[in-house]
């Protein structure tokens, strides 16, 4: 089974994020980078799949010249070869035009299943992989805890909302966007990182993504304002916590 | 029709509970617009829904649309969406629109503005906040090009206690659709664990996220609980590793709640996790990161490290 995995590099989860100072972007300069969490249980669902059935994983990274790195953690924690989409115009890019670059990408390659995080940490647009499946013609389901391949067809447990769950069958060639949290995610063993070295990472130009003519466009971004009136303490935490204890006694007489 | 119509959701002919919240959505912008509202619904009449101030009712009925599939529902709505024009298609940001509306928009060109939580209209043309980061940072979006726009709706941005009354009439339409063209089968629906803890029946909540580190300090939260008579509870990360069991998970796919008092205990409040619990009366939320969105949401904030500040809270409380 020929399974891509469609990867992205967000800001490191804990990071303080600053708005540049003329509001199109995050300040993101210093920032520590990771994989974007879901793509990382993605990336795991694909190795698994390939463990059972056999066949080859291949990561598929849209990003700058810094993903370099997380793609190359795939790699060690056991994708065969990637394929990176060297792409600066960051921010400007909308899901179509980035789902097309991947499609295009993808030309050739023929996968039967192709996997993504279900949303990233940074747009949180959590429809690139559904979008990518039309693009690409193919059958998708989303927010999938669990995958059954069996003789050209797969069985996918799809989760809904209030702790409900559906079965649904489809054929291959298919895609799935993957829940985070459904299996424990592996680390990159010392031979896998030594192997990664050496494992092949194509590049493709993306020339033109982000600046021709797109059906939405970011026009700034602000710190939210805060819509409730929060009573914050921070103080040292003993002082801090008989002054929350007093509010909720005295004040909101929960307690 | 070069309106809005809010395209809801219905299980078992029983409305989502956040598809009045995309219909209250849609009235207001029809409203601040000066375009008229229509509705869309897939699969089943809904005859409440005649009872809110719209243009019409679209019912599409077909076979094909009584177990829902990406497929067949973006296949009639696209013909619906064709044969009237609507100028904005709304949808409540649910896991099902999740699944069909990006393809939908994909097929026709355009791009959903998913998850809104804000507006407001300039020159005649609809500007919509929505949030990035895990609700870090807001995004002002626009749509370009061509209508139709289609955007979804986060739980809890509109309220459907704004809901405008009328009449409004009742089409029923049955979409061209044929087997041949669904390529998913959907299957039995089910749930996993008999949900023996019912958290939306606690009056005090502590709930623990990620901020917790380890599985072996999960007591320093239980104590809190048992201090405050509180049910525990978690978001999902704890959930997902094991170290609490699911029935407690509160969040889009865990339960919503809404106590006389919900603690947050290093939870730094993704929209999953607000959408379950922001509905609580009093929200008390302690986090080391001054910026996490959970203080958007909170009444009461102690903004420090919590393995130092919930035992000195529990020791203020024997006082």
């Amino acid at each position: 089974m020929k399974i891509v995995v469609a990867i992205k590099q967000v800001p490191a989860r804990d990071s303080l994020l600053k708005v540049n100072s003329s509001g199109t972007w995050i300040e993101d300069a210093d920032l520590a980078y990771e994989i974007n969490e879901p793509d990382a249980y993605a990336l795991e669902a694909g190795l698994q799949l390939k463990e059972k059935e056999g066949g080859e994983v291949v990561v598929l990274c849209a990003g700058p010249e810094g993903a370099s790195q997380t793609i190359r953690e795939a790699l060690a924690k056991g994708a065969d070869r990637a394929i990176h989409i060297e792409n600066s115009g960051g921010n400007a890019v909308d899901p179509l035009s980035l789902a097309r670059a991947m499609a295009q990408a993808l030309d050739g390659e023929k996968p039967d299943l192709v996997l993504t995080g279900l949303q990233s940490d940074d747009f949180g647009y959590g429809q690139t992989g559904v979008i990518l499946a039309e693009v690409m013609g193919l059958p998708h389901a989303t927010i999938i805890m669990n995958i059954e391949a069996a003789a050209g067809k797969i069985k996918v447990k799809r989760e809904l909302e209030d702790g409900w769950f559906q079965h649904v069958e489809m054929p291959l060639p298919a895609l799935l966007t993957i829940q985070s949290g459904a299996t424990k995610l592996r680390y990159a063993t010392l031979m896998g990182i030594k192997k990664a070295k050496t494992k092949e990472v194509k590049k493709v130009a993306a020339a033109g993504l982000g600046s021709g003519a797109a059906p939405i466009r970011l026009e700034k971004i602000y710190m939210p304002e805060k819509t409730k009136r929060s009573q914050i303490f921070d103080g040292p935490p003993k002082e801090a916590a008989a002054q929350l204890v007093e509010k909720l006694r005295f004040e909101a007489r929960v307690i | 029709m070069s309106g809005v119509l809010a395209v809801l959701e219905q299980r078992d002919a029983k409305l989502h509970k956040m598809s009045l919240e995309a219909l209250a959505a849609a009235q207001q912008f029809g409203e601040e617009l000066g375009l008229p509202v229509f509705v869309a619904v897939l699969g089943a009449e809904i005859p409440e829904l005649a009872g809110y101030q719209a243009e019409k009712v679209h019912v599409l009925e077909h076979e094909l649309l009584k177990d829902y599939t990406p497929d067949a529902y973006s296949i009639a709505l696209r013909q619906l969406v064709e044969q009237h024009q609507p100028k904005y298609v709304i949808f409540p940001h649910t896991y099902q629109v999740r699944d069909f509306a990006p393809k939908l928009a994909t097929a026709m060109g355009r791009v959903l503005v998913s998850d809104v939580v804000g507006h407001r209209v300039e020159n005649g043309a609809l500007v919509l906040v929505r949030q990035l980061f895990q609700g870090k940072i807001n995004a002002d979006i626009r749509f370009e090009g061509d209508a139709p726009y289609f955007a979804s709706i986060q739980a809890g941005a509109f309220r459907a206690d704004r809901l405008k009354a009328g009449s409004a009439a009742v089409e029923k339409t049955t979409p061209e659709l044929n087997a041949s063209q669904i390529r998913t089968k959907p299957l039995e629906l089910f749930r996993e664990s008999a949900r023996a803890v019912d958290l939306t029946a606690a009056e005090v909540i502590v709930s623990v996220g990620r901020g917790i580190k380890e599985a072996e300090n999960i007591p320093v939260v239980q104590k809190l609980a048992e201090a405050l008579g509180a049910e525990l509870a978690a978001s999902r990360p704890i959930c997902d590793n094991g170290w609490l069991p699911m029935e407690r998970q509160v969040g889009s796919s865990g339960q919503t709640v809404s106590p006389k008092m919900y603690v947050a205990v290093g939870i730094s409040g993704a929209i999953q996790h607000l959408v379950g619990m922001k509905g609580s009366k009093t929200i008390v939320a302690i986090n080391k990161d001054p910026e996490a969105p959970i203080f958007e949401v909170a009444d009461y904030g102690i903004v420090g490290d919590l393995f130092q500040v919930v035992p000195a809270i529990i020791e203020a409380l024997g006082k």
